[in-house]
């Protein structure tokens, strides 16, 4: 394996274009590494992104946020704009491991592993978040939720490198949130999540909302039906249950070694519950 | 498979090594540099053994390429205590009985000088999070977060 | 001389107090060195290629390749390691496990071994090993195991314990009975009976330290192995046994200990790195990965247990009965027999029976696991033992303590009772504030019963006292948790010295004698006898050197206060001697001043705990949090008290973790799928409370100082208190540990309907 670590991003993607064997991005590493010591990846090559100016940025414009793709968790949560702004975001982010691997772990990374389970996803799916993609044939900007296709495998092509993540300004009368369930208070990968970020009209009534779900299908859901049965609404018990219910029902889950069908049916339906219920409060509804 | 050579700082020392590119951290400081206070556990970031910090973050040293540390500032547990005079966390730890067999000592001490590095009055349960990477099988914690408890109090001279 | 044990009432100045423990230093600044902390000038480094298979037949290994690549120095399979293990079955089984035969018997047996020059070398070549598998048919979950089609395991394996013989072998290895009276009768006296089957998962002893060694053979047949241990006189024996050494040629030190639990008590990978390094002729050192831990060393038994307890209205047990069934892995064990000794212990039973059921699985031969297989047991017993007293309508602490075993009770297992502390474990339960707390919305309370038999056996001591006066105490049982603090202690009481004036160390194996292995709770019981009569051996000495210098008879000569001292005013009239002086002048009275003794420790005291726990339960979800944690446990004596309640406090926190999430996951494949830290989920910080602890101190009429073991009953009753506090705060009985959240909510919702 070489171990190559360029000062630009141009110079990163036509390193990678150019790999003829297994080639990788190593921004934190919390993934990558384990995944070496494992045996289930052997790198020929790993471009190490870190001195690439920028890569640990967290910009604030009147557009939103652009967030370099080495920025590591503890670092998102030690930005007070970033914070106040996107609360479900940071959260969601800094409930990735240890305090040891928040010093490393990236949100970009998360999401290029791949797994339906990563705890950044949702939220980021439920902010509408963006990401912006430099390759060997030039630059382009995605949707979070195009970015993992499958378990373990992105729709990112040869030489093509996540620079930034782009999170939107956030409105007025808004908030966001994010829930999972693990076995123990902390160290566990998600059995279910769910982020939800959403808007309120001048009286308190939802008027657009976006529910995401992680750990129940191949890939991190959003689930139009869901954000449906809360819009229009004040979050009245009927609401919820629907919202419960659309969840649920946008459940396709497998049974594994943390947990089963039923238990992440039920539980996601929960998890939006309770998640809805912290974004409509963060948005000041009453 | 050619090595990298790397010159970095390790708890203040000037030091320059080569590691083969796929090393983790935790081996240049084992084996290569004779360090072994850092611990291996589990190799893959789930026990906190390997505890150390990079230009002032906690990391775990498993989790991190040799090659990666060029330029940076290392702090390991062979760097806590000051010639003769131990940290207070660290005579904390033994006068609170907050160790058993100790294999998981140096990741709780750099990991709890971490935590009161940021947060010099914590609440139980900001301890007990800050320290919830780092596990234990000995103590059932509770030795541990009276430690780190007393010392809190005690550095803020209270 | 020979050592009174007898229990004799002092007040001490040294046992009971809380110094600073010796090697807390080295173990806080990184220094102390582990069993992966030593490497030898030259050393190779060794890996393991396991088997990925439950169970497969070996047609053929083909090495050649891998033996081939640059810096490969040797590689072993079982055709390395013959088999010299004569008539001992249990010997044969070890080497088997070490190193798979004909068949591997579980995902993660051993098949082949490789050194090379460093790591990165040793990995290629262990991917140029090629096996040839013939897959069998294999069987993980242990009822399975039990069907008459299951797939038959060892072909040399007839039941035992059976009428008649059976004439077909199965899985199905032992089975045995303990109890006394007639339990059919007492049940028909019952007015209230109980009956419940339940399910224990397969749990690891999760040591943080992997198992690490650094072998060195040479040709002319001696040898050097460093290793982390338990045992390192047994790793010794079992060693040399395999390889065909004398015991004398195999020189064993022992690293400090990362945890063992039990874990380290048996040889794995140690056999391979001595072959390795016998072939290699260099040192060799091998450390196997937190996979490698999960999948091929540890575990201890999953289980499925059946409970039968009847009672009179009154609250008086008439009757108990229990089937127990646990597995052993991939080889024949005895574990049942320990769990169905137990089961029963804590209660005084006119009618009791408790069959064991041993069972063989394709999985990893189970190690000894703290208290091993008492917990299991404990779990199903107590859990019958609250739901009849709440069908009775009585206390769950006022039944326990009506039915409890006192001093003179005939044990379910056997053995009259001396003065024992379940009694009072119980009465210091209902006085405790923590009973009496209030409870909070979705939360339960729960309380359990714990019994452990402790161990004594073979123990050796020197004890040197220096030039200087100060002490030197060399033992030979491992140090896993604060032994050295607390046997430093009792040398300390003994010769009236201050604690700081004795060092204690482990002396390796060709500088004492034999000594059993730190394990049943022994360490500082057996030792700390053995360290006594030490003591007693080198005061003698000392008085005969003192009544030399003061030109007296020897008998005239008293020891107090850690000086010699006329025994009255006839003797004369002298000053008295300390250790120093009478040390300083030792080249002239007759040489070094030491004291030795070697024993068989008789008499460890049993050991009972009541623990209390308080849960809280999310009814949405099956999350549950242990609120509340209270342990109370009779020591005998604490000698050192913080690390009494270390013990206490870690195996409660086993305890809660086995009861709540660890558990071993098998595919249908018959691989392990959570051999890691990630899965296998021990209770980190943020899941546990502080955990209360109260010391009672009934001593132990067998020991100069009272002393019973103290480090396994703790993790005894943590299944069955946090069971019946799950399930007084859901209103549903659980009977399948671990509690997951998945498990709670299924029961949750199928109480429901």
């Amino acid at each position: 394996m070489r171990y190559e670590a360029p000062d630009s991003i141009k110079a990163a993607a036509t390193m990678l274009a150019k790999e003829k064997g297994a080639a990788f991005v190593l921004a934190g590493g919390t993934d990558l590494l384990v995944k070496m010591k494992g045996g289930f990846l052997e790198p020929d090559l790993v471009v190490d992104i870190k001195r690439i100016k920028g890569m640990y940025d967290i910009k604030k414009s009147a557009v939103g946020f652009r967030i370099g793709a080495a920025v590591p968790g503890v670092a998102l949560g030690e930005n007070a704009a970033l914070v106040k702004a996107w609360p479900g975001v940071v959260e969601a982010a800094n409930l990735i491991g240890s305090k040891q691997v928040q010093g490393r772990c990236t949100m970009v990374g998360n999401m290029c592993n791949a797994s339906p389970a990563a705890d950044s996803v949702p939220a980021l799916i439920a902010a509408g978040a963006k990401v912006a993609i430099v390759g060997p044939k030039g630059k382009r900007t995605i949707p979070v939720d195009q970015v993992a296709v499958s378990p373990g495998r992105t729709s990112l092509k040869k030489g093509e490198i996540i620079e930034a993540i782009l999170l939107p300004a956030r409105p007025a009368k808004s908030g966001d949130a994010y829930l999972r369930f693990i076995p123990r208070t902390e160290m566990d990968i998600a059995v279910v999540s769910a982020g939800v970020n959403l808007e309120l009209d001048a009286k308190g009534v939802i008027k657009d909302a976006r529910v995401s779900l992680g750990a129940v299908a191949a890939t991190v859901l959003l689930v139009p039906a869901a954000a449906k049965a809360i819009i229009g609404s004040k979050l009245d018990a009927a609401a919820l249950e629907k919202l419960a219910a659309a969840c649920s029902a946008a459940c396709k889950p497998i049974d594994d070694k943390r947990g089963t069908i039923e238990f992440r049916t039920k539980v996601a339906g929960v998890l939006a519950r309770r998640a809805v219920m912290i974004a409509y409060s963060r948005a000041g509804g009453k | 498979m050619s090595g990298v050579h790397v010159s970095t700082t390790i708890n203040g020392d000037p030091v320059e090594f080569v590691c083969n590119a796929d090393e983790p951290l935790l081996d240049v400081l084992r084996d290569r540099l004779g360090l072994t206070g850092a611990k291996e556990g589990c190799g893959t970031g789930d026990c906190g053994a390997c505890s150390v910090t990079v230009n002032g973050r906690l990391v775990c040293s498993c989790l991190v390429l040799g090659a990666e540390v060029g330029g940076a500032a290392i702090e390991t547990i062979e760097g806590m205590a000051t010639g003769d005079q131990l940290h207070p966390l660290q005579k904390n730890f033994i006068s609170h009985a907050a160790l058993q067999c100790g294999i998981c000592t140096p990741g709780f001490l750099i990991a709890a000088k971490a935590l009161l590095d940021k947060n010099p009055d914590p609440s139980e349960e900001e301890i007990r999070f800050g320290l919830a990477g780092n596990l234990c099988r000995c103590t059932g914690y509770d030795k541990i977060v009276r430690a780190v408890q007393a010392t809190a109090k005690e550095m803020r001279g209270a | 001389m020979p050592l009174d044990t007898h229990f004799t009432n002092q007040v001490f100045k040294s046992v009971g107090t809380r110094p600073l423990r010796p090697d807390g230093i080295d173990k806080v600044t990184g220094r102390a060195r582990y069993g992966a902390d030593y490497n030898a000038p030259g050393q190779l480094i060794a890996l393991v290629l396991r088997s990925p298979h439950a169970h497969a037949r070996i047609k053929k290994i083909d090495t050649s390749k891998a033996e081939k690549l640059a810096g490969v120095k040797a590689i072993i399979t079982s055709a390395d390691l013959p088999d010299l293990t004569g008539d001992d079955r249990g010997m044969k089984d070890t080497l088997e496990n070490c190193m798979a035969r004909d068949k591997v018997l579980y995902d993660g047996h051993a098949v082949a071994a490789v050194a090379a020059i460093d790591a990165t070398t040793a990995r290629k070549a262990l991917k140029l090993i090629k096996v040839d598998y013939e897959v069998l048919p294999h069987v993980t979950d242990l009822d399975e195991a039990l069907k008459p089609d299951a797939p038959v395991i060892h072909s040399h394996i007839f039941t035992s314990g059976v009428t008649p013989k059976p004439t077909k072998p199965s899985n199905n290895n032992r089975r045995s009975e303990y109890g006394h009276g007639n339990v059919e009768e007492g049940f028909k006296q019952a007015d209230v009976i109980v009956e419940r089957t339940f399910k224990t998962e397969q749990t690891h002893q999760g040591y943080i330290e992997p198992h690490a060694c650094v072998a060195n053979v040479s040709p002319d047949g001696q040898g050097e192995l460093w290793v982390c241990t338990q045992g390192h006189f047994v790793y010794r024996n079992q060693c040399a046994m395999l390889l065909g050494m004398d015991v004398s040629k195999l020189r064993v030190t022992a690293s400090e200990i990362g945890g063992g639990f039990g874990g380290k008590t048996h040889i794995w990978t140690e056999p391979l790195a001595l072959a390795l390094s016998r072939k290699a002729n260099r040192p060799v050192k091998l450390t196997m990965t937190r996979e490698e831990v999960f999948r091929a060393s540890g575990p201890t038994s999953s289980t499925s247990i059946d409970v039968r307890i009847g009672a009179k209205k009154d609250g008086a047990i008439t009757a108990a009965h229990a089937v127990l069934r646990y597995q052993g892995g991939a080889f024949p064990a005895t574990w049942a027999d320990f769990g169905a000794q137990t089961s029963f212990a804590c209660y005084d039973l006119k009618n009791v029976k408790s069959e064991a059921i041993e069972v063989i699985v394709n999985r990893p031969k189970v190690a000894a696991y703290r208290a091993p297989s008492a917990p299991m047991a404990a779990f199903a017993v107590e859990s019958v033992v609250d739901e009849l007293a709440r069908k009775i309508g009585m206390d769950v602490v006022d039944f326990r303590i009506k039915n409890a075993a006192k001093q003179g009770t005939q044990s379910s297992y056997g053995p009259v009772y001396g003065p024992i502390g379940i009694g009072p474990t119980l009465e210091a339960a209902k006085n405790h504030p923590h009973m009496k707390a209030p409870l909070g919305k979705n939360q339960g309370r729960g309380m359990a019963c714990g019994f452990w038999f402790n161990f004594g056996g073979q123990t050796c001591v020197d004890m040197n006292v220096t030039p200087d006066g100060s002490v030197t105490v060399a033992v030979g049982t491992i140090d896993v948790g604060g032994s050295r603090a607390s046997i430093g202690l009792m040398a300390a009481e003994e010769l009236g010295v201050p604690f700081d004036q004795v060092r204690v160390v482990i002396a390796d194996t060709s500088s004492l004698g034999h000594n059993d292995m730190t394990d049943g709770s022994r360490g500082t019981f057996s030792t700390g006898m053995a360290t006594i009569a030490a003591a007693r051996n080198a005061i003698k000495v000392l008085c005969e050197r003192a009544a030399k210098m003061w030109d007296i008879p020897e008998d005239a000569v008293v020891w107090e206060n850690g000086t010699a001292k006329p025994a009255g005013a006839n003797a004369g009239s002298f000053p008295p001697l300390t250790m120093r002086e009478i040390a300083e002048g030792a080249g002239n009275t007759g040489g070094p001043i030491a004291g030795h003794n070697e024993m068989v420790a008789d008499g460890a005291g049993v050991s009972f705990a009541t623990h209390i726990c308080d849960i809280e339960v999310d009814p949405e979800t099956g999350a549950s949090k242990v609120k509340r944690y209270t342990v109370i446990q009779d020591a005998g004596k604490a000698i050192h008290p913080s690390y009494v309640e270390g013990q206490y406090q870690g195996g409660a926190a086993q305890g809660i973790g086995w009861a709540l999430n660890e558990e071993y996951i098998y595919g249908k494949d018959g691989r392990l799928q959570n051999a890691g830290f990630l899965d296998y989920r021990i209770p980190v910080c943020s899941d546990l409370p502080f955990i209360d602890t109260v010391i009672l101190e009934i001593p132990n009429p067998n020991h100069p100082y009272g002393v019973r073991g103290v480090g396994e009953t703790s993790i005894v009753p943590p299944l069955a208190a946090v069971a019946n506090a799950v399930s007084n705060a859901t209103g549903v009985r659980m009977t399948h540990v671990p509690m997951s959240p998945p498990r709670i909510l299924k029961a949750i919702s199928a109480h429901k309907g």
